[in-house]
């Protein structure tokens, strides 16, 4: 819970010293709330309100950043349990796990594979972001396969290890990459702790006890271990969901610092379909990070698919660029359609075009992202914009016909647009889904 | 210091619905399907009680479907030539509970058929098959308003659930499915305003609102799915509130929608997954009943169900 400026007054020495720049200490306190500036700027706070006040301006989950190069990704930092109620800020990062007893070659051909997960989907790229070196054999093989993943991607590195020791020299060999270690138990902490803090590394602890997790993290932050990622351990979906749930009403329900970082999820199944279900409803609830170990493409792809969905801003629907597309081999005899820049549209007409399988043009009005009833409704999708647009692409020079397609919902415009083209306007159907029919019907 | 776990109360419920009557209640089904009921936020089941698995129809048409991509035509062969065919299957070989049957037939592009026609349909399909029916309209409300209080009549006392009806075109429906002792689906744009005064609206009429299913209009994975995840969790949210008018059970039509989609034409696989998480992620924002096409993906997603409620009897 963020402190009023009342709160923070009752903090501050009273003296209205006048050294922070401000008349009165109340009136530093109210800019404090409002967190133009910092506590440095009172010469006599005293140690513990100091604290009590950096404590409250950290975010209630922290964020981490993980990895060190370009390909870096950050998580945490999340303010809201329903995206509705702002946005969910950080996206889950998606990683593989390489099991070190598989021999080189195959080793490699994964992270060949895993290197080409980007699909563009809505003008976004889709990237996975990490890969986990499991150990399951010596500490000689365990340090030769994270070595290989170290020479062969620029993806951030993970080291999955229940032997500190090796955790240790594979933590030594790939420190420049910020490697996550994985993990810190109960049992373990007094031996992972010094590696996290030897090389400056963030650390995953586990327990299957929330309680016990709140108390680790506390252990780890005492000892000066401030990247720290949760991990509640394998379990069904089900009490998976209600950990990721509980963890995060944890952080912004109740302040608890202790448990104020991101989560990760290890999946735990070998069929595909079940791994990508139970990965996209971990990333739907709350996860920062889920560990999948399945390399198939299809799978991958609907995963990311569901993050960036999850993930989208509420607030800022997704656009495209304002512009004429054509579609398919189109020729001068195409048919033009017209709808606006708001990314579901544009995408969903042109799902429906390709499937009709006639060549066309999609004119995307600028519509600053509105969809084409609440565009026309704001006055961003009549005849001045429309023509204004078919002017700009210069379609006139495109096509050799006088002819527009406008969506079913915006009948009303055909006259208007008629006028202020000098194009005939055909009324086209009110859901993309009747495009197919309709175009070719047209002649 | 111990950890208190943070646990929300809640003074709503989602209603109750019961899809199908059996030969006790003056119906002649073999077993029903009763939805909704929770009294907690999706899945949360240390939360409240959540008394019923979110349920799965399999979509099935009155006529051969014309525009269905190739890997779902695979999936049912020579039985989509006959709708009894296709629903025998569905029961026989992919165990469906439910049938969810559209009536394409009755659209003017699909063959126009009349309401003498749907509701002989009905009742032969009633006869042949003794699971609980789903009956979806043809999407022209003209001839909607025609055929489905047709078929409303021939299916009296079976409970069926009946739909979509809209905003501007509710009334002719509400009035059948109040004879015939039916439940209804009221059909949104991805507006919760409009679903609950849509709901409003019904009831009313006289229709309890124990008897509305919400179908919040969905987009598949990819096509605006997190449109209505958050108006779900938006409706879901004001329901266990205490707002009874939004307190229905959520029927989401992920079948359509997904292979609709073009990564369902990419791969056999892409199209299965594709469905499958865009079913599956709608049940976190709450759907109860979910309308799928392809028996693969039906059984994948009946998986997830299981794992999610075998702690529960």
């Amino acid at each position: 819970m963020a402190l009023s400026g009342l709160d923070i007054y009752k903090l501050l020495p009273k003296t209205n010293c006048k050294q922070c720049g401000f008349a009165t200490c109340l009136a530093f306190a109210m800019q404090l709330a409002k967190k133009t500036l910092t506590i440095e700027k009172c010469p006599f706070v005293s140690p513990e309100a100091k604290n009590t006040l950096e404590e409250q301006s950290l975010p209630a989950i922290k964020l981490i950043t993980l990895g060190a190069n370009q390909s870096k990704f950050e998580v945490g930092n999340e303010t809201v349990l329903f995206r509705h109620e702002e946005k969910f800020r950080n996206p889950a990062g998606l990683g593989f796990i390489i099991d070190d007893s598989l021999a080189d070659i195959q080793i490699k051909k994964r992270i060949e594979k895993i290197k080409q997960f980007s699909f563009e989907r809505v003008g976004q790229l889709l990237e996975v972001n990490l890969i986990a070196v499991k150990q399951n054999s010596n500490t000689k093989r365990f340090l030769e396969a994270s070595e290989l993943v170290l020479n062969n991607t620029t993806l951030p590195i993970m080291l999955i290890s229940d032997d500190p020791a090796a955790l240790r020299q594979a933590a030594a060999v790939t420190a420049a990459r910020r490697p996550l270690l994985y993990c810190a138990t109960k049992d373990n902490l007094n031996q992972i702790a010094p590696i996290a803090k030897e090389f400056q590394l963030p650390v995953v602890v586990a327990s299957q006890d929330i309680n016990e997790l709140a108390h680790l993290t506390k252990e780890l932050s005492s000892l000066g271990i401030k990247d720290i990622i949760l991990d509640t351990g394998v379990k069904d979906i089900g009490d998976k969901i209600w950990d990721l749930t509980q963890l995060r009403r944890q952080a912004l329900k109740k302040s608890n610092r202790a448990l104020g970082y991101p989560s990760l999820v290890i999946v735990d199944k070998t069929n595909p379909y079940d791994e990508a279900v139970e990965a996209a409803a971990c990333i739907a609830k709350y996860a920062g990070i889920v560990l999948i170990k399945g390399i198939e493409s299809w799978a991958v792809l609907s995963i990311l698919t569901l993050r960036q969905n999850i993930y989208t801003d509420p607030q800022k629907p997704l656009q495209i660029e304002p512009k004429l597309y054509p579609i398919g081999k189109a020729t001068k005899e195409s048919p033009v359609l017209i709808t606006t820049n708001f990314s579901l549209s544009y995408y969903t007409v042109l799902g429906e075009v390709e499937a009709s399988k006639i060549p066309s043009y999609i004119l995307s009005v600028d519509t600053e992202g509105m969809s084409v009833l609440t565009a026309w409704a704001a006055e961003k999708f009549n005849a001045e914009s429309i023509t204004k647009s078919l002017d700009r692409c210069g379609i006139k020079d495109i096509v050799d016909h006088k002819n527009l397609i406008i969506p079913g919902y915006v009948a009303i415009l055909s006259g208007d647009l008629e006028e202020q083209s000098g194009f005939k306007v055909i009324v086209g159907p009110k859901e993309a889904a009747g495009i197919p029919a309709f175009l070719k019907n047209l002649n | 210091m111990e950890t208190q776990l943070v646990l929300e109360k809640w003074a709503g419920v989602i209603s109750t619905l019961t899809i199908g009557a059996d030969a006790k209640e003056g119906g002649t089904r073999a077993n029903t399907v009763k939805i909704g009921g929770q009294k907690s936020l999706p899945l949360l089941f240390k939360e409240g009680d959540i008394p019923n698995p979110t349920a799965i129809a399999f979509e099935i048409w009155d006529v051969s479907p014309l525009d269905w991509p190739e890997e779902l035509v695979a999936a049912y062969g020579k039985a989509l030539d006959n709708p009894f065919d296709w629903a025998d299957k569905c029961i026989n070989e992919f165990k469906a509970k439910l049938l969810c049957v559209r009536m394409q037939g009755a659209h003017p592009d699909f063959g126009n058929k009349g309401p003498k026609e749907a509701a002989e349909f009905i009742s032969i399909l009633l006869s042949r098959v003794k699971v609980p029916l789903i009956i979806i309209g043809c999407g022209d409300d003209a001839k909607d308003n025609q055929i489905l209080p047709a078929c409303s009549e021939s299916a009296r006392n079976e409970r069926c659930l009946i739909g979509c009806a809209v905003q501007e075109n509710y009334k002719t429906l509400v009035a059948s499915i109040m004879a015939d002792g039916h439940n209804i689906i009221a059909e949104s744009p991805i507006d919760i305003n409009i679903a609950k005064q849509l709901n409003i609206l019904i009831s009313d009429m006289g229709l309890n609102l124990e008897r509305i299913a919400i179908n919040p209009t969905i987009g598949a994975l990819g096509y605006g799915l997190e449109y209505a995840y958050s108006i779900m969790e938006r409706a879901r949210l004001a329901g266990l509130s205490g707002d009874k008018t939004l307190a229905s059970p959520f029927i989401c039509f992920a079948g359509q929608e997904s292979w609709r989609a073009k990564e369902a034409r990419i791969s056999p696989e892409q199209g299965i997954i594709w469905e499958i998480i865009t079913a599956t992620s709608l049940m976190q924002a709450g759907a109860d009943l979910l309308i799928l096409r392809h028996p693969e993906a039906a059984k994948k997603v009946s998986e997830h169900i299981d794992i999610l409620f075998k702690n529960k009897s």
